[in-house]
């Protein structure tokens, strides 16, 4: 049952800024809802006000130039970042993770602005564009400021904004040469969330030696968290099945995730092991065939 | 609480309702509209049963703040059939006995819909299958309904061929 709230529609983001500045305490923002209407109807969220950003056009983009990276405003819907031709070209590993998130119906009206700012720990986004090395842009009615997308998350279903903020635009560096980004989540059925979910990022130098490594994990601790040990195995190093299998191990040992209905915590940091190794081998192999 | 006025069209007619704000999709074609074809599942994003379409996109009504389609045109599995003539998708379910409750029929035929519209020859069976990801039948009839849907696509009930 959703408790009643004043519904509150602004048409600019000037004007949904000043709404939130004004009831800050006592509100939530909606966009698509895919998720928020699921945890207002379990009682797990009331709100007094919601003001509802969906029909923010203003914040519904796809901008990409090659010195100034991806920019997807925070209204624009998965469905839509699943078939932008620019996505698909420049960061496949996006689109790709977009298919494969939830089910159509979902990515049709579901948002990334909104995905992001729910902090789902098992989402699909948030490791991959980590991985990206992406930022978020948030603003109040004070200003705006920009976040690197690692830092966030801070807990479970919590965000680094301040009350009163709102997140307007995700930004992704243009793709960097000799460098590739794999994702994977370990699921039953292709549209549900992952029991566990990995995304690695590899950059080569000219020789093929390892430059920079990003692994991500997605619900393998509260929040999506970079595995640093693992990362560090990588770095620095002519690339090896063993080194990959020793990442493996490092992702799975510096992970923290809980045993649930779907998975024990055990078997979670098995699958974190597996799809280390798996992810961080994959976007080595297409990193050495990018130019 | 005040309510809001919602307006919007289905099946092609349009209305005008007042609906307290936290009204979902799914509730206003129903209990205010009184079109029961569109049915109330899971009810959390999972089952597929209340899916719609909302301007040609495939929804979940239950997970649509009804006040989100103001303006727009919505279908329902009732607005499918055109001058008393069923929606070849609808033939084609009935041909394939695509149902055996009939509980997910609805937002089956909607999903389906969508589908083909986007999809008008899909190119092989894992894509229709992937095209239907959001939608569960428990009376296990997912075979019988791909091949209503690979019907349709391969033309078996284009106008000129019945």
């Amino acid at each position: 049952m959703i408790h009643d709230f004043t519904y509150l529609q602004p048409g600019s983001v000037k004007e949904a800024l000043g709404m939130l500045a004004e009831h800050k305490d006592d509100c939530k923002i909606i966009c698509g809802g895919q998720s928020l209407l699921i945890v207002m109807r379990q009682g797990l969220v009331q709100t007094d006000y919601l003001i509802d950003i969906k029909r923010l056009n203003e914040l519904n983009y796809i901008k990409y130039d090659g010195k100034g990276g991806l920019k997807i405003g925070a209204t624009t819907t998965h469905r839509t970042i699943e078939k932008s031709d620019v996505i698909a070209k420049q960061y496949p590993v996006l689109a790709d993770m977009e298919e494969k998130l939830a089910s159509i119906q979902v990515r049709n009206w579901g948002t990334i602005g909104g995905n992001l700012a729910h902090a789902d720990a098992a989402g699909d986004p948030a490791p991959v564009l980590t991985a990206l090395n992406a930022t978020v842009k948030v603003a109040s009615a004070k200003g705006e400021r920009t976040i690197p997308l690692e830092e966030f998350y801070t807990d479970l279903f919590e965000t680094a904004m301040e009350p009163g903020e709102i997140v307007l635009e995700v930004q992704v560096p243009p793709p960097v040469p000799k460098s590739a980004t794999a994702y994977k989540k370990f699921n039953l059925l292709e549209s549900d969330q992952g029991i566990v979910a990995v995304a690695a990022s590899i950059t080569l130098d000219a020789g093929d030696t390892c430059k920079d490594a990003r692994i991500v994990l997605g619900n393998a601790a509260p929040t999506s968290i970079r595995a640093k040990k693992a990362e560090s195995v990588l770095i620095g190093k002519k690339l090896t099945d063993a080194l990959f299998e020793k990442a493996g191990e490092a992702a799975a040992q510096e992970c923290e995730p809980v045993g649930d209905i779907h998975a024990s915590e055990e078997y979670r940091r098995h699958l974190v092991g597996v799809l280390t190794k798996r992810m961080a081998k994959a976007a080595f192999e297409q990193a050495k065939k990018m130019g | 609480m005040e309510k809001k006025l919602l307006r919007f069209t289905v099946n092609e007619s349009p209305y005008e309702i007042y609906i307290n704000p936290k009204t979902l999709l799914v509730e206003a074609i129903r209990d205010h509209i009184g079109l029961t074809g569109t049915k109330r599942g899971c009810e959390t994003v999972s089952c597929g049963a209340c899916t719609v379409m909302v301007d040609g996109m495939a929804v979940k009504g239950c997970s649509v703040l009804a006040m989100q389609v103001e303006g727009k045109k919505v279908t329902t599995v009732e607005g499918l059939e055109k001058n008393g003539k069923l929606d070849p998708i609808q033939t084609a379910f009935l041909d394939e006995g695509a149902f055996q409750c009939g509980f997910c029929t609805s937002g089956m035929l909607m999903s389906a819909k969508a589908f083909l519209n986007e999809t008008p020859k899909p190119k092989d069976e894992m894509e229709i299958r992937r095209g239907m990801e959001g939608n569960l039948c428990r009376c296990t009839g997912y075979n019988a309904i791909i091949r209503a849907i690979d019907a349709v696509g391969k033309g078996k009930y284009r106008e000129d061929k019945r």
